[in-house]
């Protein structure tokens, strides 16, 4: 591809009179993607995000030993080195293996709580933006009340009575992270419910539901998205508390919280053991909301850098 | 500019403004907001016009030394009582500001600190240049409040911006910028946010203090007719540039065609005219 | 139009204005505080298969369960359940405790103090430290402080709190040795101090008992400075938010323009008018640190309600589990509830129209 090529497509792509909408949203999308990938630390949490997809994909190939079995005998508690990089825990297991197939447990957490939460919240507010009137006032006093309660706490009391386990760790923050959502989704269908082109479908005779669910819970998706990838990291150090106080996974899974409240019981000496699992934690965490903010400032400028 | 050299500059000037540039560099590249600006000032009272974007802002916040530190500027010349302004060390620089230039800005809403009351906002500039004690500081700023007519100023004093209406704010900051008694005024624009009614009764104050004060005025507006009726003398600006420079009693018989566009587009009593002529002002009379 | 002129109008349209403001706290207040404890109510008696089970154990004896079924009032229509449930939170019965065999209000009443006492020192090591480095980002943006700033921020929200604990009492108090293991105070001191409030820097100081202070300082610095820690990263992140948006600002311009130092613009003038909503945010970090103090209190076994609610987790004693959210989520909804308020009373716009 020549030069001249690439400057005639950026030209395309950056026409100020796009000539079909197919162009105009690529056009758009490009310059998101030239504003994020200038940002630095955006693209770093990218990066991240990308090596935990990859070594959730791939544990089982990476992994050097099982992450649930080890050699009681000969490796309990060895510091890191050569054989054991981040060291083995009280039953022999490789710490590095079990990271990395942690990575999995993980994903499952925060790609469910999205999964169960962002539809509730887009449901939950676009009903309440586009039915107005008392629908809106009761939804939106639900959303604000869960809004306001302590999200940690209430997790925790909802696991005490659902029973410990990663399932109804995800069910019990999902519970407690729709509110946000539901606002975003209420605040953009009341942007966009009294525009032409919503009119132009009443007129066409479309039924109410189908109009939330064709026309606008998809204009509410963008925004949603940055929400929930902002919200990433909380949800994962969320589940890993739980996960530290004995709610969340249980042994001998491989999750990182969990991880972390077995090795507390040596940290004192034998400090990598909880300490590397934490770690991973923090790099996840860190990539998610780096990640996040980049998003943030790229499609949505008027923000800055607040 | 082909408009020859400044007729007007005096030994006596105030101000002295030769090929004063102001450029924002950003992202799509150079903005040049003021392209070349030259006039001078003695103590009179100098209007500049133009429309929305023409540089009058930019051009008064360079010579308080108000323009954002991303801004380059440059000038053969800009002094100030002989004081080379873009030589002169930033203290320097703002020992002048409120001290011996002051300006006032368009909207009280905006320009006075929405949490503090007006008396200790005026107070603040006075005790900022003058070794004064509380209590003259502020029989002081009662003795401004007075002389730009606010009725009850020990009320006023205590009040805070919110509290009053625009014309009471607009004298307030005229009170807050005089009290220090600088010689030369910049006025951006002070009575376009305001109610019409109260317009004549800010502008009429303002027109009182300087000559008594005997101070230099640069008086901005979009308003070439209201310039022309407060002002001595006039320039017009349009993107950044000068295009003409006259007396105000010679308004009429100006030649750049701007400057008769400007003029044109100003209503007039007991002339009908179709279609009205469009007066660009900000919504801010909002809220 | 104008304020001045135009008193008697103006005055009793505050009226109405205040009136609405207060219906509509009122009824904000109202239906969080029914709405936590509705939550509370379905975990502890719809979620349960069998909820008595779920308050003793599994072990108790017949009778005492059949007469627990009936206090609890199982066998009334839910409704009516939640009505006295609501009737006898109100007045702070949450039942007993199986753990302490206590009723829960008493326990948590001696627990309160001590997580209130670590969330204020965390307050204000994050507040002293938060704001001035918000403020420095905000005026030196993009150098390299503002760098610095936002990386602590960015870690602050992205470390596992629990974690940070850990790995800070092995390096400050097992290598190091500069402060005191996990407890409150030492066991010495347990038996031959009183105290008073229940914030023991305070009682010690007031008894002028100076080693039991210098004692109790020496256990609460850890975790006081860790939760001050993520108290900073979200108030200096706010603090630079609020500032940066102070700082464009035409007042900010008037203030150049009389001839003002940056220090006096940017204290006197651009903070005092981010301070307002610079105390919803302190508040709100307040709340954060008070459901924070169940991980924290874990780490470094302080007795408060944060530990009192994980012990009791372990023991599956729900009574306690909801009484500890209930009195916790309280205080959060009321400290949300009262930044709110404190918003209108701060900000002169707001206070009288
Ligand atoms: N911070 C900035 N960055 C980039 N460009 C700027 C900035 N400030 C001003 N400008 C540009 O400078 C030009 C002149 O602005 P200026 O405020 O002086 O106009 P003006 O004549 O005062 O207009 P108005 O009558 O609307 O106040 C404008 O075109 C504006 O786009
Ligand atoms: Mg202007």
């Amino acid at each position: 591809m020549s030069a001249e090529t690439i400057q005639s497509r950026r030209d395309w792509l950056l026409s100020e009179r796009p000539a079909s909408r197919m162009q105009a949203r690529l056009g758009r999308a490009y310059v998101a993607w030239r504003r994020f990938s200038a940002n630095r630390l955006a693209f770093l949490g990218l990066l991240i995000i990308i090596a935990l997809l990859v070594v959730a994909a791939l544990a089982g190939v990476l992994a050097p030993y099982s992450p649930t079995f080890g050699d009681l005998k000969g490796s309990r508690l060895l510091a890191p080195g050569a054989e054991h990089w981040f060291g083995t825990d009280d039953l022999g297991r490789d710490i590095l293996s079990r990271i990395l197939y942690g990575s999995r447990w993980t994903l499952y957490v925060v790609i469910l709580v999205a999964i169960i939460a962002a539809p509730i919240g887009l449901l939950v507010g676009t009903v309440a933006g586009y039915a107005g009137g008392w629908t809106d006032a009761i939804l939106m006093r639900i959303t604000d009340i869960f809004l306001a309660f302590p999200k940690l706490i209430l997790a925790l009391a909802f696991v005490a009575a659902l029973g410990p386990g990663i399932e109804n760790a995800v069910l019990a923050i999902a519970i407690t992270s729709w509110p946000p959502y539901a606002r975003i989704a209420r605040a953009e269908t009341l942007t966009v419910r009294n525009s032409d082109y919503i009119k132009a479908v009443q007129l066409m005779g479309a039924s109410p539901f189908r109009i939330v669910l064709r026309h606008i819970m998809p204009l509410c998706i963008s925004s949603l998205i940055i929400r929930v990838t902002l919200d990433m990291a909380g949800i994962i150090l969320t589940a890993a508390g739980l996960g530290f106080l004995g709610l969340g996974a249980q042994p001998p899974l491989p999750e990182w919280g969990t991880m972390i409240a077995s090795g507390r019981r040596f940290v004192l000496d034998q400090w990598w053991v909880a300490g590397a699992p934490g770690f991973a934690i923090l790099i996840v965490s860190l990539g998610f909301n780096l990640l996040g903010d980049g998003l943030r400032d790229a499609l949505d400028p008027r923000s800055g850098d607040q | 500019m082909s408009g020859g050299p400044n007729q007007q500059r005096s030994m006596s000037a105030l101000l002295d403004v030769d090929d004063l540039r102001v450029t924002f560099p950003t992202r799509s590249g150079l903005i040049e907001a003021v392209r070349g600006v030259s006039f001078s000032l003695g103590r009179e009272r100098l209007g500049i016009v133009g429309e929305s974007g023409s540089g009058k802002s930019q051009t008064g916040r360079a010579i308080m030394g108000l323009t954002p530190p991303q801004a380059r500027i440059s000038a053969n010349k800009l002094a100030f009582d002989g004081i080379d302004l873009l030589a002169v060390s930033p203290r320097e620089r703002r020992a002048l500001r409120g001290k011996r230039i002051a300006m006032i800005l368009q909207d009280p809403k905006y320009s006075l600190d929405p949490v503090m009351s007006i008396g200790r906002q005026i107070v603040e500039t006075l005790r900022t240049h003058e070794k004064v004690g509380k209590a003259e500081a502020r029989d002081r700023a009662l003795a401004m409040l007075e002389a730009v007519q606010i009725r009850d100023p020990a009320r006023v004093f205590d009040l805070h911006p919110h509290e009053v209406s625009g014309g009471m704010g607009q004298r307030a900051m005229i009170a807050m910028m005089l009290i220090a008694g600088p010689e030369m005024m910049i006025a951006d624009e002070p009575t376009s946010a305001l109610d019409v009614t109260v317009q004549l009764d800010v502008l009429g104050i303002l027109d009182r203090l300087v000559s008594e004060r005997g101070m230099g005025l640069i008086f901005i507006s979009h308003d070439l007719r209201l310039v022309s009726s407060f002002c001595d003398r006039v320039i017009v600006m349009y993107a950044g540039k000068v295009v003409e420079q006259l007396k105000a009693s010679e308004l009429g018989r100006a030649q750049h065609p701007y400057t008769r566009g400007l003029l044109n587009c100003m209503p007039r009593i007991g002339f009908e005219r179709h279609p009205l002529p469009v007066l660009d002002r900000k919504p801010e009379w909002a809220a | 139009m104008s304020a001045v002129e135009n008193e008697g109008g103006r005055g009793s349209a505050r009226a109405v204005a205040l009136a609405s403001f207060i219906g509509r706290f009122l009824v904000i207040a109202i239906t969080t505080y029914l709405g936590l404890l509705a939550v509370t109510f379905f975990i502890g008696r719809v979620i349960p298969i069998d909820p008595v089970l779920a308050v003793l154990g599994d072990r108790a004896p017949a009778n005492v369960v059949e007469r627990t079924r009936r206090e609890m009032g199982l066998d009334l229509p839910l409704v009516e359940q939640f009505y006295i449930y609501v009737k006898s939170a109100l007045s702070g019965d949450f039942g007993t405790s199986v753990l302490t065999t206590n009723p829960v209000m008493t326990d948590i009443r001696r627990a309160l103090p001590a997580t209130t006492e670590l969330a204020t020192l965390g307050t204000l090591i994050g507040a002293l430290f938060g704001v001035p480095l918000g403020v420095l980002a905000a005026v030196k943006r993009g150098s390299l402080i503002d760098q610095i700033v936002r990386i602590i921020g960015l870690i602050g929200y992205s470390v596992p709190i629990f974690w940070l604990g850990l790995l800070a009492l092995v390096l400050f108090y097992a290598k190091l040795q500069w402060v005191a293991f996990p407890a409150r105070l030492d066991v010495v001191y347990e038996y031959t101090f009183t105290p008073i409030t229940g914030f023991y820097l305070l009682d010690s100081a007031m008894q002028g008992q100076w080693d039991v202070f210098y004692d109790a300082f020496r256990h609460i610095i850890l975790p006081a400075s860790l939760l001050g820690y993520f108290s900073l990263a979200y108030i200096s992140r706010m603090t630079r938010s609020f500032m940066l948006n102070e700082l464009t600002q035409e007042y900010i311009v008037a203030a150049r323009a009389k001839g003002l130092s940056e220090t006096r613009i940017i204290w006197g003038h651009a903070l005092r008018n981010a301070a307002v909503p610079m105390v919803t945010v302190i508040a709100l970090s307040y709340a954060g640190l008070l459901e924070g103090s169940v991980l924290t209190e874990t780490v470094f076994s302080w007795p408060g309600i944060g530990l009192y609610i994980t012990n009791s987790l372990q023991n599956a004693d729900m009574n306690a589990v909801l009484g500890g959210t209930i009195v916790i989520g309280s205080v959060f909804i009321g400290i949300n509830l009262l930044s709110d308020l404190l918003y209108r009373v701060l900000d002169p716009r707001t206070k009288t129209g």
